[in-house]
């Protein structure tokens, strides 16, 4: 069966791009040939900074011929209605139409209408135009002499040929008829931009790919990926270091280069005395090469590896440690270039140098001008600038937000085993560096520089720590902090980004977040439960508030301390179901742990009772263990049964049956015995909740499985005396009473 | 190249590297303009590049522009960052289709021979807030150095561009230093010579850019600025309003207009490097220069040179 080729080439498509539009470039095309009834075996898309190419192997060469039924008037209608019927089904005569009969139309014409597939090299010829016209770039342009026309083909740089071709393996494929805004597809491209820019004519997919790599274009990402990986991996091997590997940077690199050439260059060892993160940024985001460091000390080596590269210089604390135990960077970097020179790249190392020189020596003026000026100037005095610089225009400036912070940290600090001293002086200094012209050039370096340059400045070890690490946790994946004073500072800061937006009702909606909020909320939910915080949300919360509220500033809406508190506290229960939900918890018993206590108003969230995260979870995994357990499941049948049988007769007499059932009207041995358990449990587990031992309460809870077996054994509810009837009922409604103090049972599945 | 006298070539010579530049795209039928005769922040601002990208009439210039960038300065004491520098501006409309060849053969006739450097086109889009305008392209990268500015002008003054000029930006001082082989502007030969007839990049320019970043961040009459600021506005919307005839079919004084506007977005780049404008002021000011620039494009799209007979 044939094969498709399709190559789209133009002026340089960002890196960033490019592994989307090959998929979005396979999925478009396959599922248009899919639409039109082309089943194809298999399609594979690759992207370089020049082309964007897509093979399809097998599509029948036509269509599958389509028979269809077509259905027309009744037998008898008006003459009107017969000649546009045969009109639109192509019949000359009704002769040719049969007849059905249905039992409610009675006899009707029928025509069998036979669509001919046509041949998918002319449906190619449809569908290849309008993927090429639609193609979602996320940004798109239009350029020369026919941008001015109305229709003008947008695509993400000029695009300048198009290769269709199309035909069995066995035989030279024909070019598929098409044309966009002027280009004809053909059967040419081009090869490497200098290596080899004349044209390359094509037929199938392997003489494609291959041409393409003798014109110097390795046309798969992957496979660039990897030549780049392992020559740069040898290349720094071979000289005594080891690749800082950076997948991130490795698909950029391989997204700007169709013929990578690896090759490796010197900076000055005496930048070695700045921040290694500060050296693997400027050369990682200016230049966009990899650092490389000394090779690890084989196992067993005592010491720090670090010492014996590192010249540790100065009196700063922030030598070129690698940090984390790990080998400092070494004054390389591996850079990637596009093209084979003529003298083996010595000029491109060159080039690379001198800019990768002038980067650092930049890089150097900002630290040691940043450097100067926190010791000269008094903190206070450089967070001045913080009043002119507006957090939000709602929420006051930076200045008013850091005093929040700091008074926040201080009052949480207590319960984190924090010294409130330290959080103070932490939330105080956290957002300084901001300032710095290190951070005001790198803004990814915000937090890290604040804990050199507080290091350097001879703060406390756990001081400068919280200024990097008060903004974590960032993502879902990052390191949660377990400093007590970063953790007070990282609780300030969410918790006054959090309750602030919430209270001028700014709050997230659907997929919008622009305040990350939601991250916010899940880095608090994470930060308490890895450190086993016992917090009160809400407590935290309404004092959040009231250090928000005099800051905030009209006009709009501003959300009650009390409405703020009850949704904030729901949002947090939103994420942490997520979060248990993804660490593997059944979403049921985290349901069943969140709403103990909780009430509802009319329609609507609930107002929740808990809203200690980090006790919610406990009681979460006592009652999975509980549950596991034969006592556990027979009481939860038991429940069930108890409350199925009350739902049921509640609504047969729409009533309530609550209340306390009354001793006179027990007739059986075990109406009492169960009445009596229950008391009991209810009792001991309240004791144990109050004590915060789930464990305890559950098994008071198991001690009344026996009893709530017995009753249904032997007890017959529905009895014909109403008055004991009604008091069964209120009985086992307190098994639904006694046992929510432990877990809503009801939320629980099965 | 070869057969230039040594002070003459671009890889010993500032101002041979302009004179080169000039040379080629004069060859290629360029109209070579003169620096335009006011304080701007970049060759996009000259009306040649501004005004000329809107409305339908091909177009194709180049010129020298001296950039001043307040807060860029460094009291001459960064290697490659200056408060006032060179660009070497291109504008060509429509855009031709053998654009990035020209320009590399550009780079050729400047000395950069593609067998032995590393020439990239990297994703870099470019906007100007103040200006209303926007377009896609690259930096244009020399082993690893941003030498230029490649860009698809998409939209100015808030228009579309019918039909999309292209756009090139040399940053002369960094190319130059590149190709002379020094590592800080400062060391650049300016003229090419050698012994005691040599004229260094320093001996012109390192005073300016001491006393330029003192006044930039320390000494510049904010008052003043501010009171030039509000003028510059006022002015420019009281020549636009009287350049419109009596339908608002023509405008008679488009240039005058701009040239008001370029003022005030330059007075409001020296209010930021003083510091003086704060986070939330500073976008409601690029917003103001923005509505200026705007009802400038619209003034010229209805003068001969934009389009409107
Ligand atoms: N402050 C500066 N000093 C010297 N050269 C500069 C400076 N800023 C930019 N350049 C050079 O000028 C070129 C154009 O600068 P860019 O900031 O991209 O200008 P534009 O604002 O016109 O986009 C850059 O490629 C760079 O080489
Ligand atoms: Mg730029």
């Amino acid at each position: 069966m044939p094969d498709l080729l399709l190559e789209l080439f133009s002026e340089e498509i960002p890196a960033r791009m490019q592994a989307r539009a090959a998929e979005d470039l396979r999925k478009m095309v396959t599922d248009r040939l899919v639409d039109a009834g082309l089943v194809y075996e298999g399609a594979t898309a690759f992207a370089t900074p020049r082309r964007l190419a897509l093979a399809v192997q097998g599509i029948p060469a036509r269509q599958p011929d389509l028979k269809e039924e077509k259905k027309g008037p009744r037998v008898g209608a008006p003459e009107a209605a017969v000649q546009g019927f045969l009109k639109s089904a192509g019949l000359a005569s009704i002769a040719e139409a049969t007849i059905q009969r249905d039992p409610k139309k009675g006899e009707f014409y029928v025509a069998l209408v036979e669509k001919p597939g046509r041949p998918a090299i002319d449906v190619l010829a449809e569908i290849l135009p309008v993927v090429i016209r639609t193609f979602p770039w996320p940004k798109s342009m239009r350029w020369g002499e026919r941008s001015s026309r109305s229709g003008a083909l947008a695509w993400v740089r000029p695009l300048h040929s198009i290769l269709a071709t199309f035909g069995p393996e066995t035989e030279t494929p024909d070019i598929v008829p098409f044309a966009v805004d002027g280009i004809a597809a053909g059967n040419a491209t081009r090869g490497h931009r200098f290596l080899a820019p004349r044209v390359i004519h094509a037929s199938h997919f392997a003489d494609y790919a291959a041409k393409l790599e003798r014109a110097k274009v390795v046309l798969d990402p992957a496979r660039r990926r990897e030549i780049i990986l392992t020559d740069a991996k040898h290349l720094a091997f071979a000289q005594g270091f080891e690749l800082v590997e950076d997948p991130a940077l490795l698909e950029e690199v391989a997204g700007l280069v169709e013929w990578p050439v690896v090759l490796m260059g010197t900076f000055d060892h005496d930048f070695l005395r700045l921040p290694p993160e500060v050296i693997r940024t400027t050369i990682r985001v200016n230049q966009k090469c990899f650092v490389v460091r000394a090779q690890p000390a084989p196992e067993g080596t005592q010491g720090s590896p670090v010492s014996s590269l590192s010249p540790q210089g100065g009196e700063e604390k922030s030598g070129p440690r690698g940090g984390e135990g790990r080998p400092a960077l070494a004054n390389k970097f591996i850079l990637v270039a596009n093209t084979e020179a003529a003298d083996g790249g010595a000029a491109i190392v060159a080039g690379n140098e001198r800019v990768i020189r002038a980067r650092l020596a930049d890089a150097k003026f900002f630290y040691e001008t940043d450097l100067r000026h926190w010791r000269d100037v008094p903190l206070d005095m450089r967070l001045m600038k913080f009043k002119d610089i507006v957090f939000h225009e709602k929420l006051g400036t930076q200045w008013e937000r850091i005093e929040r912070i700091e008074r926040l940290a201080a009052e949480l600090a207590p319960l984190l085993g924090a010294d409130a001293e330290k959080a103070r002086r932490a939330a105080r200094l956290a957002k300084a560096d901001l300032l710095t012209g290190m951070v005001g050039e790198f803004p990814e370096l915000q937090g890290l520089m604040g804990k050199y340059y507080a290091r350097a400045t001879g703060e406390d070890e756990s001081v400068a720590v919280a200024c990097e690490e008060h903004y974590k946790p960032v993502g879902p994946g990052d390191r949660v902090p377990g400093n007590p004073v970063s953790v007070a500072v990282a609780l300030a800061d969410k918790f006054d980004t959090l309750v602030g937006f919430w209270a001028i009702d700014e709050r997230p909606t659907g997929s919008k977040d622009p305040y990350a909020l939601r991250r916010a909320a899940l880095g608090i939910v994470r930060l308490v439960l890895s450190n086993e915080i016992r917090l009160r949300l809400k407590q935290v919360v309404d004092l959040a508030y009231r250090e928000i509220d005099r800051h905030i500033v009209g006009p709009g809406e501003v959300l009650s301390v009390d409405d703020t508190r009850e949704d904030l506290v729901g949002f947090f229960a939103d994420r942490l179901v997520v979060l248990l939900k993804e660490q593997g918890a059944r979403h049921d018993l985290v349901n069943a742990a969140l709403h103990v206590g909780a009430r509802f108003i009319a329609e609507g969230e609930p107002i929740y009772e808990q809203d200690d995260l980090l006790l919610i979870v406990r009681r979460v995994e006592a009652l999975g263990k509980f549950l596991d357990t034969e006592d556990g499941k027979n009481l939860l049948a038991g429940y069930k049964r108890a409350t199925n049988i009350i739902r049921i007769e509640e609504r047969r007499d729409k009533t309530e049956y609550t209340g306390e059932p009354s001793a006179e009207l027990y007739r059986q041995a075990e109406e009492w015995e169960l009445a009596r358990a229950i008391d009991t449990a209810a009792a001991e587990a309240s004791a144990a909740v109050a004590r915060e031992d789930f464990a305890a309460a559950m098994s008071a809870m198991a001690k009344l499985r026996p009893h709530v077996d017995a009753f249904f054994d032997k007890v017959t509810v529905n009895v014909d005396d109403p008055p004991v009837r009604a008091n069964r009922l209120k009985l086992l409604n307190r098994i639904r009473a006694a046992t929510g103090t432990v877990a809503d049972f009801s939320r629980i599945a099965g | 190249m070869a057969e230039l006298p040594p002070h003459m070539r671009p890889d010993r010579s500032f101002q041979g590297l302009i004179l080169a530049l000039q040379r080629y795209w004069a060859d290629y039928g360029c109209v070579i303009l003169q620096p335009y005769d006011m304080e701007v922040g970049a060759g996009t601002f000259h009306p040649a590049t501004t005004l000329r990208a809107l409305g339908p009439h091909a177009w194709n210039a180049a010129y020298v522009q001296p950039s001043r960038r307040p807060k860029d300065g460094r009291y001459g004491e960064n290697p490659n960052r200056l408060q006032h520098y060179y660009q070497f501006q291109v504008i060509l409309k429509p855009s031709p289709p053998e654009l990035q060849d020209l320009y590399l053969n550009s780079l050729a006739a400047i000395g950069i021979d593609k067998a032995f450097h590393d020439l990239r086109f990297v994703e870099d889009d470019w906007e100007s807030p103040t200006l209303g305008a926007w377009g896609l392209g690259w930096e244009c990268w020399c082993d690893g150095m941003e030498v230029s500015q490649f860009t698809y002008f998409q939209q100015v003054a808030g228009f579309e561009c019918a039909p999309v000029s292209g756009e090139l930006t040399y940053g002369l001082e960094r190319l130059a230093c590149y190709l002379q082989g020094v590592d800080s502007i400062m060391d650049l030969n300016f003229n090419g010579r050698a012994g005691n007839q040599k004229v260094m990049y320093r001996d012109v320019f390192l005073q300016a850019e001491q006393e330029y970043s003192r006044h930039n961040f320390e000494f510049a009459d904010t008052d003043m600025l501010f009171e030039q600021f509000r003028m510059a506005e006022a002015a420019c919307r009281k020549y636009l309003d009287a350049g419109w005839d009596t339908e608002h079919a023509h405008h008679l004084m488009a240039l005058p207009a701009y040239d008001q506007c370029i003022k005030a977005s330059h007075i409001f780049n020296l209010l930021d490097a003083r510091g003086v404008i704060s986070v939330t002021e500073r976008q409601s000011y690029i917003l103001r220069v923005r509505d200026l620039a705007r009802a400038c494009g619209e003034a010229w799209l209805k003068t001969a040179g934009g389009g409107t007979h």
